[in-house]
């Protein structure tokens, strides 16, 4: 009779219990301090976050494809050419700053880009979390179309692969249009490194 | 001879620059073995050692009878026993959280005093770095072994393997990001899969650390709040159950590893 009480209780041991990704968020709120620009609101994840940790990065395909369309809504695309100054995207490519509590608000931020991808084959120092993108426009050429895809994975890549490790870099307001556009001519332009 | 050998080196520089990514690979690990032969972390043990036992705080009283897990003043193997539950704090604490914890009961510091410089630089390493490293240098040659067995030891192994997984901030990044996959880099920095026993152990035998690229003695403490900020997140408090629960995660996928720090990291 009291075992079922305390079962009852304590459907479950609290020390052998997984905590939900709410717990950690709960845990965290009480851990963390705002420093810098990096608010407490950071702590708090949205919906892709939740999704992505309470599935390990592989959500059911349908619930994926809903979030994606909702991820996709959020890209606001510029009119004109989307084929920016390839030199300036190289080095918004290269800086690794910005976002940090470290970094002070109001200064441009980089990409990060050469820290998971290989871009222009010149450069050795590049990291293999994404794909290599060296020749990425030589293969694909520099029409509206890609300018626009490539536009649209750098501003928000969770409309494209809900779980991909790749920061919304426009939807997080890392990088301005201007920043985006140069990236899309440091991928297509057929003048830049990366095409050579 | 020394001239001579830059001449070989600037030649280097100058025709060898094409060389594949796995020719500067080897040359890293090269320098990195030569560097092992005679660390700078001695430096630090030393400094530690002088620092445990310098009476300080309002007290005047030196760390030599802190119990880091093994009784008081007990240092031969204490770091291979952490981190691990504490009967007196009432929770999982690692060695840079139980070195604060003797600091303000022993020596009767304030939190504040003890804590407004927990991370030094190549100028000026902090009293943390320095105890760190001679503690941790007294368990060399024994095999690490965290607490495993009382409910709050297996409560911060599950919120650490929770944390590891959770997906937050500007970027979007949970541990994962960087370290869920073998073989991954970022820039030509190796990213240790902590989730795996045969990734944790090399990085659980050799941590706390001597970085020789900026000459500074570094924690793990330090490492968990270098992380998130890279994450872009905000900052984790030193000694949290948030940082303690992820160091006893790592500390326990990587156990049984013979401990053979303070190492050397790049």
């Amino acid at each position: 009779m009291k075992l079922v009480w305390l079962l009852a209780l304590f459907p479950l041991s609290p020390a052998l219990a997984q905590p939900t990704p709410k717990d950690v968020e709960k845990v965290m709120q009480r851990d963390f301090r705002a420093h810098g620009q990096a608010g407490m609101d950071r702590v708090v994840q949205d919906g892709v976050q939740r999704v992505c940790t309470e599935t390990r990065d592989h959500p059911p395909a349908e619930l994926a494809k809903r979030l994606e369309a909702d991820q996709a809504k959020t890209i606001a695309f510029p009119q004109g050419s989307l084929l920016g100054d390839w030199k300036s995207g190289e080095r918004i490519a290269q800086n690794g700053r910005g976002m940090q509590w470290t970094d002070a608000s109001g200064t441009a931020s980089g990409g990060s880009c050469y820290n998971c991808h290989q871009l222009s084959p010149k450069e050795i120092s590049f990291g293999t979390i994404g794909p290599s993108l060296a020749g990425f426009g030589a293969q694909r050429g520099s029409g509206p179309e890609v300018q626009r895809y490539v536009y649209g994975k750098i501003y928000n890549a969770k409309a494209y692969n809900l779980c991909t490790q790749m920061p919304r870099l426009g939807y997080s307001g890392t990088l301005t249009e201007q920043q985006i556009k140069d990236l899309v001519g440091l991928l297509l332009d057929p003048a830049s490194p990366v095409n050579q | 001879m020394n001239r001579a050998c830059a001449g070989i080196l600037l030649a280097c520089l100058a025709f060898c620059a094409p060389a594949a990514a796995q020719d500067l690979k080897k040359e890293i690990e090269r320098y990195r073995q030569m560097v092992n032969e005679g660390s700078p972390a001695e430096l630090f043990e030393l400094e530690g050692e002088a620092l445990w036992k310098k009476p300080q705080g309002p007290r005047q009283t030196s760390l030599e009878k802190c119990d880091l897990g093994l009784g008081p003043g007990v240092l031969k193997g204490a770091y291979a026993g952490l981190p691990r539950y504490f009967k007196d704090a009432e929770r999982v604490m690692d060695l840079e959280t139980r070195l604060l914890h003797c600091m303000m009961t022993l020596q009767g510091r304030g939190r504040e005093e003890a804590t407004q410089r927990l991370f030094g630089n190549a100028d000026r390493p902090s009293e943390m770095e320095s105890l760190s490293a001679y503690v941790a240098a007294q368990s060399r040659g024994m095999k690490m072994a965290p607490g495993e067995g009382h409910p709050k030891e297996k409560a911060a192994y599950e919120l650490g393997r929770a944390l590891y997984f959770q997906r937050a901030g500007a970027w979007d990044f949970a541990c994962t990001s960087c370290h869920g996959e073998e073989g991954k880099r970022i820039r030509l920095q190796e990213l240790p899969v902590l989730l795996k026993p045969e990734s944790a152990r090399s990085v659980v035998a050799t941590w706390p650390a001597y970085r020789v690229s900026t000459s500074g003695f570094v924690t793990m403490q330090w490492r968990m709040n270098n992380c998130y900020q890279q994450m872009r997140m905000p900052e984790p408090a030193f000694g949290s159950d948030t940082t303690v629960a992820l160091i006893h995660f790592i500390t326990v996928t990587g156990k049984g590893e013979t401990y053979r720090g303070p190492g050397n990291k790049r």
